[in-house]
């Protein structure tokens, strides 16, 4: 093996002329930041929709005139309507999980780094990456159809949950506003962009199996590599049933199919089969759309938090100048986690009723997810643990990241317990959870992966007291808003309610009700700063040179923002673990992943010194 | 070496990066991934199917003459077609390219013979009254339970979406292996494998329809 580098073989020449440098590139890198200006527009359009939602939640009855104007219908005169509401709900359901939280982190950060940190010039498949993408982005356009179509229904889209429940998901207009066409725009919607997660995802896979360059052992991968493997495992094997159970559901409403509708429904004033707008229907489950639907979305939650948790870890590293602590303990729990992840889709389902032994299975199965979630927890704080800490703003995210998944995974002990779920289910407290686990959580690592590899992506670095900023109001303001939301389930607030006047038992929360929507108000607007940070920056921050964060992993070799082919014709090779800092001995605080040793041995001789985990360094 | 150190040393340097640790390509992996997932759409209905038939009155209409011989001689073409699709292979990883397109055109005839027969199934139960969404007046009067329930139309519903999906994989699959064969002087071994991969999966769920959906709906009691 010669010199330090090998010859690549680059499959596709840099392109010239603006469409196909910047709309079709085949480029990863392209199709990542393309990715993440998707998250970013429907980041926007999910949270206005949440800012709506909190305004009438705890000012019901008030007229806005410009929603007024906006829609006629949905708020006539100003004043929303329950059905309104109910569709915002379900809009900002899906927009966040789907086209937020499945894309930024994988389809966007994922796409751009996974190429560079295993040494690779380009994804596997380059025509398939761009393609994975233009299926996701029509997905967008024909979610964000439903708003419009569902304009006559006085809806901005369906009005039953990202979830779509059956049977008032399978039954058409008859079950309601938003119901007709927003219900089918909904289903198409998410069909396309089952397929365009497959696409990724075989992608992803094929790319992190084939394409590693020589050294780059399994185990000398940085933890981003394997959360996003895993995650792309995990939507390889998810998003399949989900598309299995939408074709289902979109023939139960199209085709008049009823593998979803029981017999007997009794619906908007109408008996099943008396009808030519409701025709006969019989025999369906609506049980069995659960089950697909919870196969799939509870490894979903793991999708949108995965890549979150490699982000974090890697980061953590970086700034406490130190090894991730129990590297392969990291690696076993992140695979533990997707694996138990199947098997635990029943804890969805508590209260539709199912016999108690499954109901004891799935708990017991789903409070065992607490192992690998600890061991990853304890190993975070492992690794700050007598860290030098460099507090940057990509740093406080990731400390944010952990924080907010122990909050919010603490309360999935308590959902995970049959007895305790049966009052908690369909409350605020079930809301509470999910967003600091899933939502909020994700969101961090993914503002953390910004702060961090903006320079990389730029060639420039952020604005850290814009980031500082951003990050404190925000952290505060999270908490804010979703810590209250414990209060009001364990009184008994129901989710999904446009507003709660008519309950006694819930006015004594309304000072807390309008705490949250005034958190959540400043909380939205200060991501005007984030934005504002992120645009400018681009043309106008401090200069970041190829390594600004003292990294070890490859990505940081080459320069920034990377050439065409990732490492200017030359892939790297690999000589050591991912985060080998503070080594005794060596001359900085950090070692490249490049940096050959003297004494050491071509990797798989079977004589070489590190086990190839960055912790080995201390113990030498 | 400790002992560590040692657990975490891969046997072979498949794992080490620089080669391709499963010794195949991009797009024979892609393939492999690819029927994974796909076989995981299929579970997805056929899980669904038999979730719906246990739980409700199954009619089993199909007699052992006409339906199941005609099915049989469907699944005969299939696994024709899959027989051909395998000396296509071989035939290629000689570098008999002439033979492996003959071969292959001859896996796209037993495939298409099973498209059309399948249609003419379809034709037929449809002209009997089976439809998606019920089932035909007289199956509904012989099948009722004693005094019970009526028998599902999930049957209709079921039997169509399972077998048009399989169907609509058949279909692309005779598009797919016609390209291969008109593009066969350009293409390397592996891609006509490739081919050669979905083919086969196609076949292979066929395996799972034909019993789940024709033979678990014999009726046994017909002459
Ligand atoms: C500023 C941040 C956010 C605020 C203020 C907010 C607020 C809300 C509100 C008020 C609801 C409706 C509760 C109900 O009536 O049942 C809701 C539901 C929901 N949110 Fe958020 N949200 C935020 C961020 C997110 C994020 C980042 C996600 C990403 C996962 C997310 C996912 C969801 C989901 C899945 C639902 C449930 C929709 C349904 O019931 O079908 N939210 N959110
Ligand atoms: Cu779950």
């Amino acid at each position: 093996m010669s010199g330090e580098t090998h010859e690549a073989v680059h499959r596709h020449p840099a392109p010239t002329g603006f469409v196909w440098k910047y709309i079709f590139s085949l480029d990863h890198k392209v199709i990542g930041i393309q990715y993440i200006t998707l998250a970013l527009a429907a980041v926007l359009v999910g949270m206005t929709m949440s800012v709506l939602m909190r305004m009438n939640l705890s000012w019901p009855g008030t007229n806005w005139p410009i929603l007024g104007t906006l829609f006629p219908g949905g708020a006539p005169g100003g004043m929303m309507t329950p059905e309104f509401y109910l569709s915002l709900v379900t809009m900002h359901g899906t927009i966040m999980v789907f086209f937020v939280l499945t894309t930024a982190p994988q389809g966007g950060f994922g796409n751009y780094f996974l190429p560079i940190q295993i040494g690779a010039e380009d994804m596997a498949f380059p025509v398939l990456n761009m393609l994975s993408f233009w299926v996701t982005f029509v997905g967008f356009i024909v979610i964000l159809s439903a708003i419009f179509f569902s304009g006559a229904d006085s809806t901005v889209g369906p009005i039953g949950g990202w979830t779509g429940y059956a049977p008032l998901s399978a039954l058409g207009q008859i079950a309601g506003p938003g119901q007709g066409m927003g219900m089918n725009l909904w289903i198409i919607s998410i069909a396309i962009f089952c397929v365009g997660s497959l696409l990724g995802a075989l992608n992803f896979i094929t790319t992190l199996l084939n394409m590693r360059t020589r050294g780059m052992s399994l185990m000398r991968m940085p933890l981003t590599c394997w959360a996003w493997f895993t995650t792309a495992v995990l939507a390889l094997l998810s998003f399949p049933v989900l598309l299995g159970g939408g074709i289902l559901l979109l023939l139960d409403r199209l085709a008049g199919t009823s593998f979803f509708i029981p017999g007997g429904l009794y619906v908007s004033g109408i008996l099943s089969g008396t009808n030519p707008n409701f025709p006969a229907h019989t025999g369906g489950s609506p049980i069995l759309w659960q089950h697909l639907f919870w196969f799939f979305g509870h490894p979903e939650v793991y999708i949108a938090i995965l890549p979150g948790m490699g982000a974090t870890s890697h980061i953590l590293a970086t700034f406490a100048r130190k090894p991730v602590f129990g590297y392969r303990a990291m690696v076993f729990a992140i695979f533990a986690i997707g694996l138990l992840g199947f098997f635990v889709w029943g804890h969805h389902m508590f209260i539709s009723g199912m016999s108690p032994y499954s109901a004891m299975t799935f708990s017991i199965l789903t409070l065992s997810i607490g192992v690998p979630s600890a061991v990853k927890t304890f190993n975070w704080l492992g690794t700050l643990w007598g860290g030098r800490i460099r507090f940057t703003t990509a740093m406080l995210f990731a400390i944010g990241f952990v924080s907010l998944f122990v909050a919010g995974g603490i309360t999935g002990l308590v959902l995970g317990q049959t007895s305790l779920d049966l009052p908690m289910h369909d409350t605020y407290f079930v809301t509470a959870h999910f967003h600091l686990v899933m939502g909020v959580a994700s969101i961090f690592g993914m503002f953390a992966a910004t702060y961090f590899w903006f320079p990389k992506m730029f060639g420039r670095l952020m604005n850290e007291s814009l980031g500082k900023f951003h990050f404190w109001i925000t952290f505060i303001g999270v908490y804010c808003i979703f810590v209250p939301m414990h209060t009001m389930g364990i009184v008994g607030m129901p989710r999904r309610f446009a507003q709660f006047t008519e309950y006694e038992y819930l006015k004594t929360l309304h000072p807390l009700v309008v705490l949250v929507t005034v958190a959540a108000i400043t909380t939205v607007l200060v991501q005007i700063v984030f934005y504002f940070n992120l645009f400018w920056s681009i043309f106008k921050g401090k200069r970041a040179g190829e390594n600004p964060w003292d990294a070890t992993t490859l990505e940081w070799t080459t320069a920034s923002p990377p050439p065409h082919d990732n490492f200017a014709g030359h892939l790297p090779v690999v000589y050591r673990g991912p985060y080998e800092f503070a080594v005794p001995g060596a001359a900085n605080d950090f070692v490249m992943q490049t940096e050959p040793e003297v004494t050491q041995q071509p990797v798989g001789s079977g004589r070489e010194r590190t086990s190839g985990n960055g912790h080995d360094g201390h113990r030498r | 070496m400790s002992t560590e150190a040692r657990a975490e040393h891969f046997p072979a340097a498949d794992w080490d990066g620089g080669v391709f640790p499963y010794r195949v390509g991009h797009r024979k992996l892609g393939m492999w991934l690819f029927i994974v997932s796909d076989s995981l759409t299929f579970s997805a209905l056929l899980i669904g199917y038999s979730y719906l038939r246990a739980s409700n009155v199954w009619p089993t209409p199909f007699p052992f003459y006409p339906s199941i011989v005609f099915s049989s001689v469907m699944t005969f073409c299939l696994l024709s077609s899959s027989l051909t699709m395998v000396f296509a292979v071989s035939a290629s990883s000689r570098g008999d390219r002439a033979r492996a397109r003959k071969w292959i055109w001859g896996t796209i005839f037993f495939g298409l013979a099973f498209l059309v027969l399948h249609l003419i199934e379809w034709n037929h139960l449809y002209s009997e009254g089976l439809r998606p969404f019920s089932l035909p007046a007289e199956w509904v009067a012989r099948y009722a339970a004693p005094n019970g329930p009526l028998p599902s139309p999930l049957f209709g519903a079921t039997f169509f979406t399972i077998t048009g999906l399989h169907m609509f994989h058949v279909f692309t699959g005779a598009i797919y292996l016609s390209v291969v064969a008109a593009r066969i002087g350009k293409l390397k071994h592996e891609d006509v494998e490739i081919s050669g991969l979905y083919w086969h999966f196609v076949d292979l769920v066929w395996m799972f329809v034909f019993p789940l959906i024709y033979i678990m709906s014999v009726d046994v009691g017909a002459h």
